[in-house]
């Protein structure tokens, strides 16, 4: 294996995926079934092709081919070997590769485990993953080449990034990834059912799964880039409304609306046109929010690789997939049926307001984004949009969202009554009661305040969903359990999502009453936060494998008592000249002590120096939420009523995740 | 949805249904004019220079902040050299690490602080600690006029010609470079 091997194999995957996007559409239009056979061997051959290319950039970077110009910036001989091999992606170049390389997989896993579409479906599916897959592959081709080569060849690697040496960066992005990219299959079927002009159940039932296991992803990879930026950056806060986070979150809302929009399609047939319009707007979101953070246009904390010209490419793309596929919409929507008629109280119509209300947030965290940029342009004034916007306008939508999570999945569908289901929910509004009553002593403000009853509601509402189902306490214990052994996997896994979603706001809205302190202190010196005392009782220095690091030591005592022993550090990497602060936590899962060792200050003599300390409760639920939720969106794949009637093996969602 | 689909004339739906289109078009066109301007250099959107450049300063009067003696948009107006004016906390990290190129600067350019949303005992501490670069000092404690000046956060600077204009504008902690590159040179030539 060598560079230009990996380099000849994506030209040629390339090449493949530039027949996949033309000849199996030919074959479906002309019903000619050689052609539309062609698709799924095209597909696993751009694959195969594909995997060997990463597998050369991997080789390279393994074995310190600093003649690679991508692995002489950022690799070096001193790198430990898990970083040689996860810096692959942690670069633009080769993160544009890992992208590619998953929508190969993608296309691959349709080809493989779709073998009960009809066919000219999965023809026209498989040409429109394999037009963005040659897409991509063209631009990593030519304006960002992983195998660049260059002479001559320095005899050690710049590094890397120190910040991206952390086990939580090294996986994020594939996850992350497989969320984005992992929404092309939908975008694919939309697209497809829209050449048709056909969307019926069984359409929603074929979409439903892939949606749901790209959502689980897209979850994972959100909860672990938060809890990374928590862990790494030292913000302290969780989510900082940071434009590259709000590009992550933007096809995380339109794609929970999918999931949620792709039951009505499937069991009533209702909402098909918004449907495949949220399909083809999910995956746009991904691909506008890549572009946006390439192109340099957002101003974040996160610089990465900006390049006005790679942006033009990009934007050049994007017109192609988005203005096509919206274009398509236009011309083929208006004439696609409409059918299920539901009264307004009903599961359908419950299902339509949480899409109306999602995409409402997803409206305002749009606007929110891309205001200063668009001020800059129209008016050239720069404004800065922050966490108050957001928060003043996203919580007041999440509140009445969280309100109707709790009734949503108790509701029939086509004509509900009310009454009957508010009644099965009696204890959950008690508890819901309680705990405002609780909560209006330690919280003051008000959105803070209802948004923690609103998850306790809907925790206490998923509880009573399932103890209802298997009448826990009116039937005998046998018979309940009995009763949840039959009940099915995809209502346990409704109930597990939204129970998670109930426990990353109670997480949110407990934030919202940390403390914090910055404070300048001599070793031996006491602080007070939060009833505890911080105590700095040593500062040492420590060599490391490829920096020297600073570590302080402070002990955490609450009423005398010792709690805990935190050791943040101050890492300076003399390759790159840069530090990096290793924040040090302690919890114990109700809360987190958080110290930052900042800067040194006075004579050597008299050192001072200057701690950062956080007291935030309940901080570990709002990662551990967002853990519930994907287990719940997995729980709900492996129904075996999603496979009836779907492809023979629609275990193809989990497929994906094995790779 | 479904509901506004039944009944509604095929036009009105063809209109609808072009409409994420249009917005998609317009998004687009949008991006290309950043992105263009952008490599032409006339377009910076990491740029947050306060829209207050080669403008009079805006009005405001602030009291004292120990052990300076306050000042307002009158005495700024009535300069006739030029003077740095700098926004500062005792809670900013940054603000601490420019107080030593301040100290050196402060012989070559007067420098008048704003204390911005800062307890006032905080402020005069910090002073007192870093050694106070400032002619005169004066409290934002609402943090009020610092919006009036564009401020994001701290520390900024801004450059006040002679008559108050403000002439240049930092939105970050000041180091030797760029006062020897930047700031001097042109607190020269407003002096003449």
């Amino acid at each position: 294996m060598n560079p230009e091997l990996g380099n000849f194999a994506l030209a040629l995957a390339c090449c493949l995926a530039g027949g996949q996007a033309v000849l199996p559409l030919v074959g479906a239009q002309r019903r000619d079934a050689r052609l539309m056979a062609l698709a799924p061997a095209l597909a696993v051959g751009q694959l195969l092709a594909l995997g060997f290319s990463f597998a050369c950039l991997v080789d390279a970077a393994i074995s310190d081919d600093f003649s690679v110009q991508n692995v002489a910036a950022n690799s070096a001989v001193a790198k430990p070997l898990l970083y040689k091999i996860t810096g692959v992606w942690g670069n633009h170049e080769g993160s544009i590769l890992l992208w590619a390389l998953i929508l190969g997989i993608c296309g691959g896993a349709v080809a493989l485990f779709g073998r009960n579409l009809p066919s000219a479906l999965r023809a026209r599916v498989i040409a429109v993953l394999g037009g963005v897959s040659a897409g991509f592959q063209l631009f990593c081709l030519t304006t960002s080449n992983p195998f660049d080569r260059v002479w001559p060849a320095p005899l050690d690697g710049q590094g890397m990034n120190p910040l991206l040496q952390d086990p939580g960066l090294a996986f994020h992005p594939p996850i992350l990834y497989t969320g984005y990219v992992g929404f092309a299959v939908p975008f694919a079927f939309a697209v497809a059912a829209l050449i048709e002009g056909r969307v019926d159940a069984a359409w929603g039932r074929w979409v439903r799964p892939w949606a749901v296991a790209a959502w689980c992803f897209l979850t994972c990879g959100i909860a672990l880039g938060s809890w990374w930026s928590y862990y790494v950056l030292g913000w302290g806060g969780y989510w900082f409304w940071d434009p590259v986070e709000n590009a992550s979150l933007i096809p995380w809302l339109t794609g929970t609306a999918l999931v949620h929009s792709a039951i009505v399609v499937e069991k009533r047939e209702a909402l098909k046109i918004w449907t495949v319009l949220l399909a083809i707007g999910t995956f746009s979101f991904s691909l506008s929010g890549t572009f946006l953070v390439r192109s340099g246009i957002l101003n974040s904390v996160h610089a990465f690789a900006n390049d006005p010209a790679r942006g033009v490419f990009i934007l050049g793309l994007l017109a192609l997939v988005i203005g096509g596929s919206l274009l398509l919409f236009a011309v083929r929507a208006p004439s696609l049926v409409a059918g299920g008629l539901f009264a307004p109280v009903s599961r359908e119509g419950l299902l339509v307001v949480n899409n109306i209300l999602l995409c409402s947030i997803c409206a305002v965290v749009l606007t929110g984004t891309m205001y200063p940029p668009f001020m800059s342009l129209l008016f050239g004034r720069t404004i800065s949009v922050g966490k108050p916007f957001f928060d003043a306008t996203t919580v007041p939508l999440t509140i009445p969202l969280l309100a109707f999570m709790g009734f949503g999945p108790m509701m029939p569908w086509k004509r509900a009554q009310l009454w009957p289901v508010l009644r099965r929910l009696w204890w959950a509004g008690v508890a819901m009661l309680a705990a405002f009553v609780l909560l209006a002593w330690r919280i003051g403000d008000v959105l803070p305040l209802l948004a923690a009853t609103g998850a306790v509601w809907v925790i206490a509402a998923s509880v009573a969903d399932i103890a209802e189902r298997i009448r826990l306490f009116r039937l005998p214990p046998a018979a309940s359990l009995q009763r949840a052994r039959l009940l099915p996997r995809a209502a346990l896994g409704a109930a597990l999502a939204h129970a998670g979603v109930g426990v990353s706001v109670l997480g949110l809205a407990a934030m919202s009453q940390a403390q914090h302190r910055i404070v300048e202190v001599r070793v031996g010196q006491t602080e007070m936060l939060a009833g505890d005392a911080w105590t700095l009782t040593a500062v040492r220095a420590a060599p490391g494998p490829n920096y020297t690091a600073l570590i302080a030591t402070i002990e955490v005592r609450h009423a005398g008592r010792l709690v805990t022993v935190l050791h943040p550090s101050k890492r300076t990497f003399a390759s790159q000249n840069q530090t990096t602060t290793e924040v040090s936590i302690h919890t114990n899962l109700m809360s987190d002590l958080y110290g930052v060792l900042g800067d040194r200050h006075g004579s050597d003599a008299d050192p001072t120096y200057v701690l950062r300390l956080h007291y935030n409760p309940l901080a570990p639920w709002m990662w551990l939420g967002g853990l519930i939720m994907a287990l719940g969106g997995a729980l709900s794949l492996s129904d075996r009523r999603v496979r009836v009637g779907a492809p023979r093996r629609a275990a193809a969602p989990a497929m994906v995740a094995a790779q | 949805m479904s509901g506004a689909a039944e009944g509604a004339g095929i036009a009105r739906r063809r209109l609808l249904m072009a409409a994420p289109l249009a917005g998609a078009g317009l998004a687009g066109v949008a991006f290309w004019r950043m992105l263009s301007g952008m490599s032409r250099g006339s377009f910076d959107p990491h740029d947050i220079h306060a829209p207050v450049l080669n403008r009079p300063v805006p009005d405001f009067a602030l009291p004292d902040q120990a052990p300076g003696q306050g000042f307002g948009a009158a005495d700024l107006r009535a300069l006739t050299a030029p003077v740095l004016v700098n926004f500062f906390a005792s809670w900013c990290i940054p603000c601490v690490a420019e107080m030593p190129a301040l100290n050196l600067l402060k012989a070559r350019l007067p420098i008048w602080g704003i204390a911005y949303k800062d307890k006032p005992e905080d402020a005069a501490g910090f002073v007192r600690r870093a050694g106070n670069p400032y002619t005169r000092i004066a409290s934002d404690l609402p943090g009020l006029t610092a919006i009036d000046w564009g401020v994001s956060g701290v520390p900024e600077s801004y450059l006040i010609g002679p008559g108050g204009v403000i002439r240049w504008h930092n939105a970050a902690a000041l180091d030797d470079g760029t006062i020897r590159d930047t700031l001097l040179p042109l607190a020269a030539g407003l002096r003449r």
